[in-house]
């Protein structure tokens, strides 16, 4: 609770201090400063933390495997869950990634002692909420370019086409807006609610939620309310993008605001968990094949000398012992 | 053990967490929730640190004076290491995808049974000792400074970890509680921290070469044992070897099958096999364990234990080598044998003798399993087999975790299966293959005093069973692990009475059809074949 508290507290702060910042004048730290900090963060930080991981040896091969092995010619195996060349494994990745393949598989415990009975009902919500989420994330981000681009590339509109294919309200609704509160707002509700995930979660589970819900609605606001000077707001972004950073007049508090929480969510982003989205690339028990008995991986710190307890020692403390039982021994008495 | 509840009470388990944080919650030692710690004698022999009588009960666990310096130095040196940990340290999301996979957690409600809270343990040291940003956050990121209490967590949750790997099969990341465990106990060993019951079989299996400390020629006693019995039974003499220099294939099970029963008849199983086939195949007393206990251990000890295999395949000149019915020893064997041991150049790729069939799935191990082989001996239509041997027989298959999880065998065993019972019926789905359930004594916890725990963990795998026993009369349960055929009996008595357990081939050796046999009566536990007692019991 108390981290549900503070992490809400600090991104109501963090919002106030942008919309309050820019009114007062500020518009230059919030507009050009604060930006080229944050994306400098991001850029320094994630590749820190991708380069401490790829930098780290995996001594064994460790796959997970989710079906049948590679085995005898007449065993169908389960080429995409349990991989047997680089292949398959990179397919078996690209589900992971793509598909969120293990999400997928996830059961819901449903324990009914008075029937004697212990259930696993299938649950895809998570699976569904998160691969809205993460979607609708990447649409949105996508569809952003336009602020960035000039002139602005024909996927970048097309995508935009069919996002707002409804045509609903005017400026038209996107429809990966809607999915991508609704998304969060899943996560979200689901931490607060399930007392499992409720009792494990911390400041840093809530405030990334808290955060992007943020950016969202403020986002949002400015869209389909505040309705901001969109040309203003393409001619400070062209300006960071080209380093020539100009603060054009009449651009409104809620733009700063929206602006900022996305550069705090930039900055935060290599120190969080939300490094998931390099890390996924990097698990072992995902991205390496189950082909340890057809190839032989390699330890970098395999100490040879470790050496078994010696047959030779094995037969000095016993050979007595051996030769009554009739064993075969190495050495006579 | 203290007094077990009926299982119909067990079930009603309280999931509701408790009210305040989980750092605040102390874990609470009783007798069936841990595991005795390991003997002084037993770490001096391994070379261990810290041996002393302690009592994980009593306040004072007489930890070194610098304990707080190596398990931190420990710690760093670990995520130097092994990739593994440092990303499953990082990426975790605290999803909660594996809260409710765990058998312990299904079968207790503890909440630091949840895969996620039990890496947790160790996460919050990582972030409190290694994360200046977390430093400076204190409590609220989730960080915490190393203090005994959180030493005692570790042994309590991590020695309520079977290594079953389930969570890692629902995890987004992959992340491996299995691979959090195993470094969580290397490090507390380093400060003496550990059971007797993992490092009492290291040391025996060092020395004498299996996990029960059988000397070579009480090993070769038990196994005469086994073939006058196998006489008895079929007419048959077998005639095992070992250290047989020059033979093409040396075998090496788990020493669990040679000891005690059921595993016994599984045992008599291989043997009756290799007879039958005139196989060319030889026995060591030296290498006679197959279950790797230095895997719970720590990488030195799985290593050196798993190096005998190698070592003694290369001295008696073997072409291959064929592994018995076991969990860890396929995990450490498909995973990392090579790895550590091999290459294996001075052996060949393996060939059945029988069929010709070449291995190629192990090219490089040049260690096969011999369910694999048996299954191509079937296909191959070499084993006459009688499944009414077997016809008082409803089976249900286990699939063990390791040779799951760890390795991906599915389909061998179950056809195996389906060729010598008659009738054959699977758990239900969300409870078999990658999502099978632990037996609740993997990874060093099937010892007495931890009775209680193991059994509460068996309630998935427990319930299951009698599912299919009420449903499809179910009355006998086969597997491809060691520590099954010793957890499974204990748990079927509790969770689902009137259930049996087996190797698998223990039913290839009933069902074995010799040519120009003399007729059986009775199969290999010595009950009388169905049909054959029949005669004196109508009258």
């Amino acid at each position: 609770m108390a981290g549900l508290v503070t992490a809400f507290l600090a991104v109501v702060a963090l919002a106030a201090v942008a919309a309050l910042g820019a009114g007062a004048g500020m518009a230059n730290v919030f507009g050009i400063a604060v930006p080229y900090v944050a994306v400098a963060i991001f850029v320094a930080g994630f590749v820190k933390k991708v380069i401490g991981w790829a930098s780290t040896p995996q001594p064994f091969s460790i796959a997970t495997t989710g079906g049948q092995q590679q085995s005898l010619p007449w065993v169908k195996q389960a080429k995409f869950d349990n991989p047997s060349t680089p292949f398959q494994t990179v397919v078996r990745m690209a589900l992971e990634v793509l598909c969120f393949r293990s999400l997928f598989r996830n059961t819901k415990l449903d324990n009914r002692p008075e029937e004697g009975r212990v259930a696993y009902g299938s649950d895809k919500s998570l699976w569904l909420f998160s691969l809205m989420f993460h979607y609708s994330f990447l649409i949105v981000l996508f569809r952003h370019m336009r602020f960035f681009l000039e002139p602005v590339p024909m996927l970048v509109t097309g995508v935009e086409f069919v996002d707002s294919i409804l045509q609903i309200a005017a400026p038209t609704l996107y429809l990966t807006d809607v999915f991508f509160v609704v998304g969060v707002t899943f996560l979200l509700a689901r931490r607060i609610w399930d007392p499992k995930v409720s009792y494990i979660s911390l400041v840093s589970d809530y405030f990334p939620l808290f955060l992007i819900l943020a950016i969202a609605l403020s986002g949002i606001y400015m869209r389909y309310f505040a309705k901001v000077d969109v040309i203003a707001i393409k001619q400070l972004a062209i300006g960071l993008v080209s380093f020539k950073p100009v603060i054009p007049p009449n651009i409104d508090w809620s733009f700063y605001m929206h602006f900022f929480l996305v550069c705090v969510l930039w900055a935060y982003f290599p120190f969080s968990k939300l490094m998931h989205l390099g890390g996924v690339f990097l698990s072992p028990t995902r991205n390496l094949p189950n082909n340890t008995r057809m190839v032989r991986y390699i330890n970098p710190w395999n100490d040879p000398s470790i050496k078994p307890h010696s047959y030779a020692d094995y037969e000095d403390d016993f050979r007595e012992k051996m030769i009554e039982a009739g064993l075969p021994v190495d050495k006579e008495a | 053990m203290s007094k077990m509840a009926p299982p119909e009470e067990v079930m009603k388990v309280d999931y509701s967490t408790p009210a305040e944080p989980w750092m605040d919650v102390k874990p609470e030692f009783k007798l069936g929730n841990y595991s005795y710690p390991g003997k002084p004698d037993v770490l001096k022999y391994l070379g261990l640190p810290n041996p002393r009588e302690w009592d994980p009960t009593q306040e004072d666990w007489k930890l070194p004076p610098d304990w707080r310096e190596i398990v931190t130095d420990g710690f760093r040196e670990l995520l130097k290491k092994y990739r593994s940990l440092k990303v499953f340290m990082d990426v975790c999301v605290r999803c909660g995808a594996c809260a409710d996979k765990c058998h312990f957690y299904i079968g207790s409600g503890d909440p630091k049974n949840m895969p996620v809270l039990r890496a947790e343990l160790l996460r919050s040291i990582y972030r409190g000792e290694f994360s200046v940003a977390a430093k400076i956050l204190g409590k609220l990121s989730g960080s915490r400074k190393l203090e005994e209490d959180v030493i005692k967590e570790w042994f309590m949750y991590f020695y309520q970890c079977t290594q079953c790997r389930r969570c890692s099969l629902y995890c987004p990341y992959g992340i491996d509680t299995a691979e959090i465990t195993f470094l969580a106990r290397d490090l507390m060993n380093r400060i003496g921290v550990n059971i007797n019951w993992i490092l009492e079989p290291v040391a025996n299996c060092n020395r004498t070469g299996n996990h029960l400390g059988i000397q070579p020629h009480a090993f070769k006693d038990m196994m005469d044992f086994l073939v006058d019995d196998i006489e008895t039974i079929t007419g048959r003499r077998v005639e095992p070897s070992f250290h047989r220099k020059g033979a093409e294939i040396l075998f090496i099970t788990p020493s669990g099958d040679i000891f005690a029963e059921p595993g016994i008849y599984t045992f008599m199983g291989y043997l009756l096999l290799f007879d039958y086939l005139d196989l060319d195949v030889t026995w060591s007393t030296y290498a006679s364990e197959g279950g790797n206990f230095g895997s719970f251990t720590n990488d030195k000890w799985m290593k050196k234990l798993n190096a005998k295999m190698y070592h003694e395949a290369k001295r008696l000149g073997v072409k291959y080598i064929i592994g018995g019915e076991c969990g860890h020893m396929w995990r450490v064997l498909n995973q990392f044998m090579d790895t550590m041991n091999g290459p294996a150049d001075f052996l060949e790729v393996p060939k059945s003798p029988i069929t010709g069939t070449v291995f190629n799935n192990a090219k490089s191990t040049k260690m096969i399993h011999l369910v694999e082989f048996t299954a191509d001996l079937i296909k191959n239509g070499k084993l006459k087999l009688d499944k009414s041997r077997n016809a008082g027989i409803t089976a249900t298959w286990h699939d063990s975790c390791n040779t799951s999880r760890g390795m991906g065998f599915f389909d061998e065993p179950r056809y195996v299966l389906e060729n010598v019972v008659e009738k054959f019926v699977d758990m239900p789905a969300q409870t078999i293959r990658e999502q099978t359930f632990c037996c609740g004594g993997g990874a060093g916890l099937n010892n007495g005093e931890f009775t209680e725990m193991r059994l509460r963990g068996g309630l998935p795998r427990g319930n299951a069973l009698r599912y299919v026993q009420e449903k499809f009369g179910v009355n006998t349960m086969s597997c491809i692990c060691a520590i099954d055929r010793a957890t499974l009996p204990g748990l079927a008595d509790y969770w689902a009475p009137g259930v049996q357990v087996t190797g698998l081939h223990e039913l290839v050796g009933n069902a074995l059809v010799f040519e120009g046999e003399e007729e059986r009566t009775m199969n290999l536990r010595q009950e009388d074949l169905p049909g054959v007692e029949g005669s004196e019991e109508d009258e």
